[in-house]
């Protein structure tokens, strides 16, 4: 039987979020709320330097304090555990990354030992009494230092170099020989920082010796990639870990690297006879050892150019600081070329990446992963050559973009962008923030001495990602494809309930994934139950599940789809018997008994609850053929994606690829240096879109991330590595007083990969860090400066315009003219 | 060395409800409200007083419950998330942030629904600028405030019966 054509009476609608009712009220059940009897309060203990040999740890104090249960040290958990697996090939595959440190500290916020006791309270004062005595070494807090070798991190890796790889495309060489125009920017820097979600890590773990098993309430948002590293690491059957996860206060791929807190609180609840062990994460734990963003620095960039500005190569060297452990890495060495040439035609190219250690907080896949590093990178390119050869930065992206009539379009790295139009997008951008008639009013303001400046930045946010691109930095590894698992069921009463593998933080999950089964089975969205959160014991999910890279609305939705179809294929078989009619005769919707399957030639109809029955409850009225119904069914979509060719690294590596444009006005103040924002646009492309309030929210949220970076939100660190802005009163993430109304377009350019044309979305590209550096550039072009870094503030500013030597740009950018 | 810490007793009215307990004086009121009454509605976010996650209304006035003792609510009247609604029915302002997709993970939310009942018990009508000031204690991660502006002002007209 082909499924039919859904209803498309939700899908596409403004539907109100199911999640409202409980968040409303305040009974949303966050990792925090939950408390468990006997539970036990875990602290951390975190080493104040950034590099240091551990001498002693003395935790006998603190054990002997009324009312602590037991210690934990790196010592006892490197003699019970495995070093975590570790994703990149030798030599950094010989490291041995614990979840405590055992001999040495390599970032300040390291925890090295932990202590358990019967309240938060008492754990606070425990941790008080732990004498730890370290031996200082030298810290590296530069990326580029730290591939000097001097200072090494990691003694059984020797090196501090993570991963390097060359991406060459085309014949690079040509095209320098050809080109009209060599432009040379000397170096770039993508800053370090966290969309620190608003609620922070916790972990409440209870490992019963009795049944041998590890239960996880948690608010990690990739579990199925967090059990695989901890069997490993514990050595436990995997089946043996449960994690669930509830509502979640935000992750933004932060919440992914949790895994080393949930493995000492497992091994804590163990060491205290089974009792459950949490472990809340402070504010000032979570921004110094949590997970950043990555770090890049952008050296020695060359860029061939024709005589009307069209890029034809690129040749750089990227440096990417993944923080004193690689954790996720090195796959932020190989998922920036997801968006290899970002929106451009350009098909030469030669980027030589390299990754280091560095003794700061680890990385992690932090909302916009790798590529905006990239993306910024090719914007800040595109932007720097289009001022130095005076052409205007919208015609120069204009002569540049992806042509409409292009898609799919294949990039000079095998990537397929499935469909999108960005000059449509440019123009709808200029049209709602008034383009001419800020170009006016800027060219007014600058006669009167004041800095305005009107920047564009155009990205992408690549969706549901291949694998397969992790054998590109390890060939050994064994992952592939992507995949995503989902179940629906009519329950004993006629329910229809929903399971989903992805592990949402705010996205909606259960009110879209309601839309699509709404749509299959024609009924409306409020007879259906979506289970919230992760939960590994519903069996729905696969190694992939999670939420994570912009696309649930693909991967997790296709597979709510597909469970649908086959719940619904299921129901006709039963009402086909039961109404003894032909399946071709019936149709779906909702009676006067609820939701139905009627026989379109006799009226006769059958409920949910009597479909249900048959299979349930009623089953010695079941023919035998019918035996094998269960009316639950299990869904596993996968992606169509085949294995790279890991040594051109070429391959399809991402799905879907939605767009955004974004426009900025800024004014930096001629007095204070504050640059403030006087209009702003965000143009979004997600193909089809399933909940447009929803969507439009993620991208109102991902600009506020992205402007917040751009201008306010920045990891510090000092010479010595000690972290200048560990709370929210230094880190300042961005407030509604800071934030600029948004003026919101879209598009759709539905996508051919996807069921229903809709694109993965969410992460947003990172716009606004690429617009505000563009809208910067613009304003300060003409006083000598080039946009060099990703986070610009008043401080920097100031620095940039009062600098009295030879103009900045002038050291920075060299331009060959050869016309 | 902590030495075992006498409690203090207290008297406050949560949502209505009187209570007398006897508190660690160091319990602060946000523990208090979690820990000790169940009312985990409130949230934490930050530990500078920042963040707002912890927003509650004592007296009619906004507060963050982090940053306060339990026993400086000694006589108070306290009002946390959970005592918005009236008989089932949503609060107005939990039914415009509702209505205007003002929240997406939703931790942010109760602060901010409170900081938005001060406002609008002292100003019936708030221009952007004030609406901005009243909720600039109170952080967002996810929505980029722009909805939660959209919140406000259709809880405004909504409490003015317009
Ligand atoms: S938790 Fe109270 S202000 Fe952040
Ligand atoms: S909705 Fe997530 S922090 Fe506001």
């Amino acid at each position: 039987m082909s499924p039919e054509a859904d209803k498309k009476n939700w899908v596409g609608k403004s539907l109100p979020r199911k999640e409202e009712n409980r968040l409303l009220r305040g009974r949303g059940k966050f990792s925090d709320d939950i408390k468990l009897r006997e539970m036990l309060y875990l602290r951390f203990i975190r080493s104040p330097y950034a590099h240091a040999k551990i001498v002693s740890i003395d935790v006998s104090g603190a054990e002997a304090l009324p009312g602590v249960v037991c210690a934990l040290t790196g010592t006892e958990v490197a003699q019970q555990t495995q070093p975590f697996i570790e994703i990149g090939p030798d030599p950094f595959a010989k490291i041995k990354d614990y979840p405590l440190a055992v001999s040495k500290v390599r970032y300040q916020g390291e925890p090295l030992a932990a202590v358990v006791a019967e309240s938060p309270a008492l754990a606070d004062d425990a941790a008080e009494l732990v004498q730890v005595d370290y031996d200082p070494l030298d810290p590296v807090v530069d990326a580029e230092n730290a591939l000097t070798n001097k200072s090494i991190l990691h003694e059984e890796a020797g090196t501090n170099l993570v991963w390097n790889g060359i991406f060459e495309y085309g014949d690079v060489e040509e095209a320098f020989r050809d080109a009209a125009y060599v432009v040379k920017v000397d170096h770039l820097h993508f800053h370090r920082f966290s969309s620190t979600p608003l609620e922070n890590n916790v972990v409440i773990a209870q490992w019963n010796p009795k049944d041998e098993r590890i239960y996880y309430q948690c608010n990690n948002s990739f579990p199925s990639f967090a059990i695989q590293f901890l069997a490993a690491h514990l050595g436990v059957h995997i089946d043996r870990i449960r994690v669930e996860t509830s509502d979640i206060g935000g992750s933004f791929g932060i919440k992914i690297t949790s895994y080393p807190q949930m493995a000492v609180c497992a091994l804590a609840s163990r060491k205290a006879g089974g009792r459950p062990v949490k472990w809340v994460e402070t504010r000032s734990e979570h921004i110094t050892s949590s997970a950043h963003g990555n770090e890049r620095t952008f050296r020695d960039t060359r860029v061939a150019l024709d005589k009307n500005g069209v890029i034809t190569a690129i040749t750089s060297r990227h440096i990417d600081d993944c923080g004193a452990y690689p954790r996720y890495e090195p796959l932020g060495c190989v998922i920036w070329s997801q968006v290899f040439p970002g929106v451009y035609r350009f098909k030469n190219a030669r980027i030589d990446f390299s990754q280091a250690v560095t003794n700061k907080c680890p990385v992690g896949p932090n909302r916009g992963y790798s590529r905006m590093q990239h993306l910024w990178f090719l914007e800040r390119v595109v932007d720097i050559c289009a001022y130095e050869l005076d052409i205007p930065a919208d015609e120069m992206r204009l002569r540049n973009y992806i042509r409409p009539d292009e898609f799919p379009y294949t990039t000079p790295n095998g990537c397929v962008y499935d469909s999108g139009d960005y000059p449509k997008m440019m123009q709808l951008a200029k049209d709602l923030i008034g383009w001419d008639d800020w170009k006016t009013k800027q060219v007014i303001a600058r006669k009167e001495g004041r800095l305005i400046g009107i920047g564009i930045g155009t990205t992408l946010d690549s969706g549901t990602n291949n694998f397969g691109q992790s054998q590109i930095v390890n060939p050994f590894l064994p992952y592939s494809g992507n995949s995503q698992g989902a179940n629906c069921k009519l329950d004993i009463y006629g329910e229809v309930v929903v399971a989903v593998g992805s592990c949402p933080q705010g996205q909606g999950h259960e009110t879209t994934a309601a839309q699509v089964v709404a749509d299959v089975l024609n009924i409306h969205p409020d007879l259906i139950t979506v289970r919230t959160g992760f939960d590994t014991e519903r069996n729905v999910h696969t190694g992939f599940s999670g939420t994570y890279a912009s696309q649930f609305a693909v991967s997790g939705l296709s597979a709510v789809h597909g469970a649908a179809q086959k719940l619904k294929a299921e129901m006709k078989r039963l009402a086909a018997f039961a109404l003894e009619t032909n399946e071709d005769d019936l149709e779906f919707g909702t009676g006067a008994q609820g939701p139905e399957t009627r026989a379109k030639s006799t009226g006769k109809s059958i409920n949910y609850w009597g479909l249900a029955n048959l299979v349930n409850a009623n089953s010695a009225a079941l023919p035998p053929e019918l035996y094998e119904l269960t009316l639950n069914c299990r869904y596993i979509w996968r992606a169509p994606f085949k294995v790279p060719d890991t040594k051109k690294k070429y391959g399809s590596l991402t799905l879907t690829y939605a767009a955004q444009l974004h426009m900025a006005v800024v004014e930096v103040d001629c007095d204070t240096y504050i640059p403030r924002i006087l209009d702003y646009v965000a143009v979004d492309d997600c193909g089809t879109v399933i909940n447009p309030p929803i969507v439009e929210g993620q991208v109102y949220g991902a600009t506020a991330h992205g402007i917040g970076a751009a201008l306010m939100e920045n990891c510090v660190y000092d010479a010595v590595g000690n972290m200048l802005t560990s709370t929210f009163s230094d880190y300042i993430p961005i407030t509604a007083v800071n934030m600029p109304n948004v003026k919101y377009g879209h598009i759709e350019t539905p996508s051919p990969h996807s069921y229903s044309g809709a694109k993965g979305m969410g992460e947003g590209g990172a716009a606004p860090i690429h617009t505000i550096s563009a809208a910067l550039q613009d304003a300060l072009f003409a006083s000598g400066i080039v946009i060099d870094d990703s986070f610009n503030n008043a401080d920097s500013l100031f620095r940039a315009l009062t600098a009295k030597e030879i103009s900045q740009a002038d050291k920075l950018v060299k331009v060959e003219k050869r016309v | 060395m902590p030495e075992a810490v006498e409690k203090v007793t207290l008297q406050l009215t949560v949502n209505g409800k009187l209570h007398s307990l006897s508190v660690e004086p160091r319990v602060l009121l946000v523990e208090l409200l979690r820990e000790i009454l169940d009312l985990t509605g409130t949230h934490v976010g930050c530990d500078t007083t920042y963040c707002g996650a912890c927003t509650v209304l004592m007296n009619g006035a906004a507060v963050k419950s982090c940053t306060m003792f339990a026993v400086q609510a000694e006589g108070a009247e306290v009002l946390t998330v959970e005592g918005l609604e009236k008989d089932g029915e949503l609060h107005p302002i939990q039914k415009a942030f509702g209505d205007s997709y003002g929240l997406q993970c939703g931790y942010c939310t109760p602060g901010l629904m409170i900081s938005t009942l001060q406002l609008l018990s002292k100003n019936r009508k708030p221009n952007e600028k004030e609406m901005r000031k009243a909720i600039a204690g109170n952080t967002c991660r996810c929505t980029g405030y722009q909805n939660i502006f959209k919140a406000i002002q259709l809880a405004a007209k909504n409490m003015n019966g317009a």
